[in-house]
């Protein structure tokens, strides 16, 4: 049985997708869908990229990272960059160009997975020297490695430095969003209730007592820390090749990374649902709240962070906490989550 | 010869602007094992507090010494009540909590004293008041301002002033005793709330001090003026050995001069990723920092 | 039976998405009527500008030069017969804010043209929107020369930056005698990047030497690092290519070191905070878009009437944002129409008198005009522009 359904989930998720990505693009017989709106999903789908896995790191592993814009700058400045000085050369390897369907999957995947991997050497380089250490200096470090990223790019021509670094043709849409958004629930998920996860839980428990146990708990930070930027990375080139969405350093700085943790920390700091829940609200919210913000200018961020603090003090384990929200949860209210996967 | 000797009173008026900074975010580590950093911000709102005081007293077109004093006093009690008020409000309910709920929260102080100065106080920058006017000493084609050296005098002040207050005093034995254990502090009959009170209290009085020096020499004065030098004057106080005083003052006065060294160069285009570049270093090769050792006595 | 949490996800995942898909294009289905008009039948026309976060400045003043031309065209009884209504959108200084709110102001609220921006980075993320929906944007004040070649829809009624740096060039070698030039730039900023080129390619052309660069970045504040190599280079003249906030501190702290010689720069150091510099901003020359003191009846008329509406001086991006409505306002007299094409038609064929100068586009969508420069004085807390020299263009 256990082929078959997944490959059956696969399959409709996928069928599914590339139809809803059809009627983003061309609509159906007279309807379209509103670009505005549009645009908000598909930056909703690269945020939950990025809020779940953030969340692998700072929720399963307990960690603090603080960088997270920094791993996505890597991926989507390299992806961006293969797209752009070789998307022609490649798409025509398959005998396709960038504006043709097949080609433009072809260059995405590739420069997506370049991505990935340029992040997740970010990811090793930084995470080796500071998951040595125990306490705040991992935040410390994540964030000064984003802002000497930042600096970086700012003094390499070739990606255009300050004016920032466009894709000529946008290939990324609906449909890579979402699926790199499913994948990355699907890894996250796969991680917390695996072996591995539960070593993450048990670093995350108590260190020290990990360490007595024989598990080489900084082998197991950095591999998650790793997974985690090489995520980024991946939803940095999305973000980067998105129509009318250039990538720039100025972008990609602390306020970012900032964001990305309030997300998982309204959801809650480890809940998979949370964090799903949390981007989505902090993609739509400034929007909605539109009109307000420019009556009283900075007040969301304002919002942001006293919601932080009062999260803080009166919930900090979040909305959610560590619980799925799910068909059980919402019919036993209790804990849930892998107890409830079990028949 | 005079550019390099120049160089060096640039690194070295930037390093102090650095440690004044960094002593404040080292008494509250070495109390408390929390990074504050809305220390950072707190020296934006001394700034601000000097401004709106020295206009109050309209300096700006009377400048006077003692006027100055007053207004950095005056700062000075503003910012230590608003970081007791901190402390109390924000860090106190958390103090139980894991280590990392501590960080978010102070996470969230920095990021709420930042969007609500541009709130109140408007994004625009500001101009700071001339309450000592600027002057220039020239010696042998180096040149250096009153105001420059008046923050390095000030940094060494209150270095030894702090050092003073930690080994000399009562209050100095109740911040090392709640260092070192703060629940056997407790035991042992001391106030540790009102010692973490003080000691936000103190640090914040330094940020404030900073805040108004500093406005004086660079007068533009704008709410996230805090975010950049803050995180630079943390990395002072890790190079030093955090927690520990002389440290924090070398750590400045060696960012400084790194980053005015940076400046001078080709790559200067790097000066901004210079700090954190140090901070990676020495996490690598020495975490307890140049000054820290493990037996070192701390804050 | 942990292997079934996978399919579980998607089957989650697809029903959040099937969901959150449906409600919007629920709500996009109310809104679709519209058509460039509201309830009361006025022309929308969209803007965005930083009205918040470190280009506040900018935004605010071009937003004020924009409402005051909207207002003076309702008074004088509107264009084409009906009100002109300004849609006006906060980006917050960032490029991606600056996308939503075009995409925003494009696709929901049917604006028949949009105006802004002022920093060319975030007009260069929002223009391929306009280009994308053929719909007419037209940028005060972004100088930087790729903005309008992202297509034909994007126009602009200022100057471009290799025309400035050649202005600037120009004055330092011709009229300030300079042969040694050192350039501080901010490389955080694509318009100051940009700027430097175009500097020191037209003072080396000239025949003059051009130091190094020097780079900063924005929010810094000490500069004696980088003016002391400077100093010990001995230029005729330094250029601070970046924004007002920066260009306060580096004038005070170069005067601070010692150093005499004239500081030039572009349109960008006019800011309120530009006062910061004080004293050490005598000496000091700008390129500038128009000169307030210009006795032309149509600068003295705007000037007049800005100071009554806004209770403070217009600086050359005011003006700018007031010119973009005037040519917007005569291109939709000429075209007799909103749609998007139509109007397109008639703006690259403006030629309207503006604050700034002649509004004329050429084939690039660009204006040929000419740029002042100022000299700036300080003087009883008062930063004043006086006017020096006009350069014309060729």
């Amino acid at each position: 049985m256990r082929v078959p359904t997944k490959l059956l989930a696969t399959t409709v998720t996928i069928g599914l997708l590339v139809g809803l990505n059809y009627l983003f693009e061309h609509g159906f017989g007279d309807f379209r869908i509103n670009a505005y709106y549009a645009r908000i999903l598909n930056l909703i789908g690269i945020n939950i990229t990025l809020a779940v896995s953030l969340n692998l790191i700072n929720g399963l592993a307990g960690q603090f990272s603080i960088g997270h814009a920094g791993f996505m700058a890597v991926g989507g400045y390299s992806a961006t960059f293969v797209t752009v000085y070789y998307g022609r050369a490649i798409a025509g390897l398959f005998g396709s160009s960038l504006d043709d369907a097949v080609g433009a999957a072809v260059v995405m995947l590739i420069s997506l997975l370049t991505g990935a991997a340029a992040a997740a050497v970010a990811g090793l380089a930084v995470g080796i020297p500071s998951l040595r250490l125990r306490g705040d200096y991992l935040a410390i470090v994540t964030l000064g490695f984003s802002e000497i990223i930042r600096v970086i790019i700012l003094n390499i021509p070739a990606v255009g430095g300050a004016t920032g670094f466009t894709a000529a043709i946008p290939i990324t849409n609906f449909f890579w969003i979402f699926a790199v958004a499913i994948l990355t629930i699907v890894i996250v998920r796969n991680i917390a209730t695996s072996t591995f996860g539960r070593v993450l839980a048990t670093i995350r428990g108590d260190e020290i007592a990990a360490e007595a146990m024989g598990i080489s708990t900084t082998r197991y930070k950095v591999l998650a820390f790793v997974i985690s930027a090489a995520l980024a990375g991946v939803a940095g080139g999305l973000s980067g090749q998105l129509f009318a969405n250039p990538l720039n350093p100025q972008n990609l700085n602390f306020v970012r990374s900032i964001e990305i943790i309030v997300m998982i920390v309204i959801g809650g700091i480890g809940s998979i649902t949370g964090a799903v829940f949390g981007a989505t609200t902090l993609t739509i919210l400034p929007e909605a709240l539109r009109r307000l913000d420019q009556q009283f200018p900075g007040l969301r961020m304002v919002t942001y962070a006293l919601l932080l603090i009062l999260m803080m003090i009166f919930r900090p384990q979040g909305l959610f906490g560590r619980r799925e929200l799910g068909w059980t949860w919402l019919r036993r209210r209790g804990p849930a989550a892998p107890a409830a996967a079990i028949k | 010869m005079d550019t390099v000797l120049q160089q060096l009173i640039n690194g070295l008026s930037l390093g102090a602007i650095y440690a004044l900074i960094a002593l404040g975010y080292t008494m509250v580590y070495g109390v408390l094992r929390l990074i504050n950093f809305a220390h950072g911000d707190v020296y934006m709102l001394g700034a601000f507090a000097g401004y709106f005081l020295a206009n109050a007293l309209d300096l700006d077109a009377s400048p006077s010494i003692a006027g100055a004093i007053v207004v950095t006093l005056g700062a000075m009690a503003i910012c230590s009540l608003i970081g007791v008020l901190i402390e109390r409000l924000a860090y106190r309910p958390v103090r139980h909590h894991s280590r990392l709920t501590a960080l978010i929260t102070a996470i969230g102080v920095s990021l709420l004293l930042e969007y609500g100065g541009q709130v109140v106080f408007g994004a625009n920058p500001r101009f700071f008041p001339q309450m000592i006017r600027a002057e220039v000493y020239s010696v042998g084609g180096v040149q250096i301002t009153n105001q420059n050296l008046l923050i390095i005098v000030v940094a060494i002040v209150v270095m030894f002033g702090l050092q003073f207050i930690v080994h000399r005093t009562r209050i100095g034995k109740a911040m090392r005793a709640t260092s070192f254990n703060l629940s056997v502090a407790k035991l042992m009959g001391i106030n540790t709330d009102y010692v973490i009170a003080f000691t936000f209290a103190l640090g914040s009085a330094l940020a404030a001090v900073g805040g108004v020096m500093v406005a004086l020499a660079i007068p533009r004065i704008d709410p996230l003026m805090g975010l950049m030098t803050g995180l630079k004057a943390f990395v002072a106080a890790v190079l030093g050995g955090i927690g520990n005083i002389p440290g924090a003052m070398i750590g400045g006065v060696l960012i400084g001069l790194l980053e005015t060294w940076l400046g001078a160069t080709a790559y200067s285009t790097f000066r901004d990723a210079a700090a954190f570049a140090v901070l990676i270093l020495i996490l690598l090769f020495r975490p307890a920092g140049i000054m820290g050792t493990a037996t070192v006595e701390k804050v | 039976m942990r292997h079934r949490s996978a399919p579980r996800i998607l089957c989650a995942t697809t029903t959040w998405l099937l969901l959150t898909t449906g409600l919007m294009s629920m709500v996009a289905c109310e809104r679709k009527s519209g058509g460039a008009t509201d309830t009361t039948g006025a022309i929308l026309v969209g803007f965005y500008g930083s009205l918040t976060g470190d280009g506040a400045s900018f935004g605010q003043s071009s937003r004020e030069g924009a409402e005051l031309a909207v207002d003076e065209l309702n008074a004088a009884g509107g264009v084409l017969g009906r009100q002109l209504r300004l849609l006006v959108e906060d980006d917050q200084s960032k490029p991606e804010e600056a996308s939503n709110a075009v995409t925003k102001l494009i696709t929901q609220d049917k604006v028949v043209a949009v105006i802004g921006e002022v920093a060319s980075r975030r007009t260069l993320a929002a223009a391929p929107i306009a280009q994308r929906y053929q719909i007419p944007m037209i940028t005060p004040a972004s100088t930087n020369e790729k903005v309008t070649e992202v297509g034909d829809y994007v126009f602009r009624v200022c100057f471009i930056d290799p025309f400035q740096g050649e202005v600037l060039a120009k004055f330092a070698y011709n009229d300030l005698k300079a042969r040694k030039v050192a350039i501080l730039r901010d490389q955080a900023q694509d318009y100051s990047v940009g700027l430097t080129d175009s500097v020191a390619q037209h003072f080396t052309r000239l025949g003059g030497q051009v130091l190094p660069p020097v780079s900063y970045s924005s929010g810094d504040a000490d500069f004696k690092a980088a003016l002391t190599r400077i100093r010990s280079e001995k230029p005729d003249v330094l250029f601070a290519t970046g924004y007002y906030s920066e260009a306060a501190i580096i004038t005070r702290q170069a005067r601070e070191l010692g150093m005499k010689m004239p500081i030039l720069g572009g349109d960008g150091w006019v800011g309120d905070a530009l006062q910061n510099g004080r004293e050490a901003l005598n000496n000091t020359y700008i390129s500038n878009h128009y000169s307030g003191d210009n006795p032309d009846p149509i600068v003295q008329n705007f000037v007049t009437a800005y100071r009554k509406r806004f209770n403070r001086e217009p600086d050359a991006i005011a003006a700018l944002g007031y010119d973009a409505i005037k040519v917007l306002a005569d291109s939709l007299t000429r075209a007799q129409s909103t749609e998007g094409p139509k109007l397109r038609d008639a703006i690259a064929s403006a030629d309207v008198p503006g604050v700034t100068g002649q509004l004329k586009m050429n084939a690039k969508r660009n204006v040929d005009k000419p740029a002042v420069v100022q000299e700036v004085t300080y003087a009883g807390g008062k930063v004043t522009f006086i006017y020096k020299t006009t350069i014309n263009p060729g």
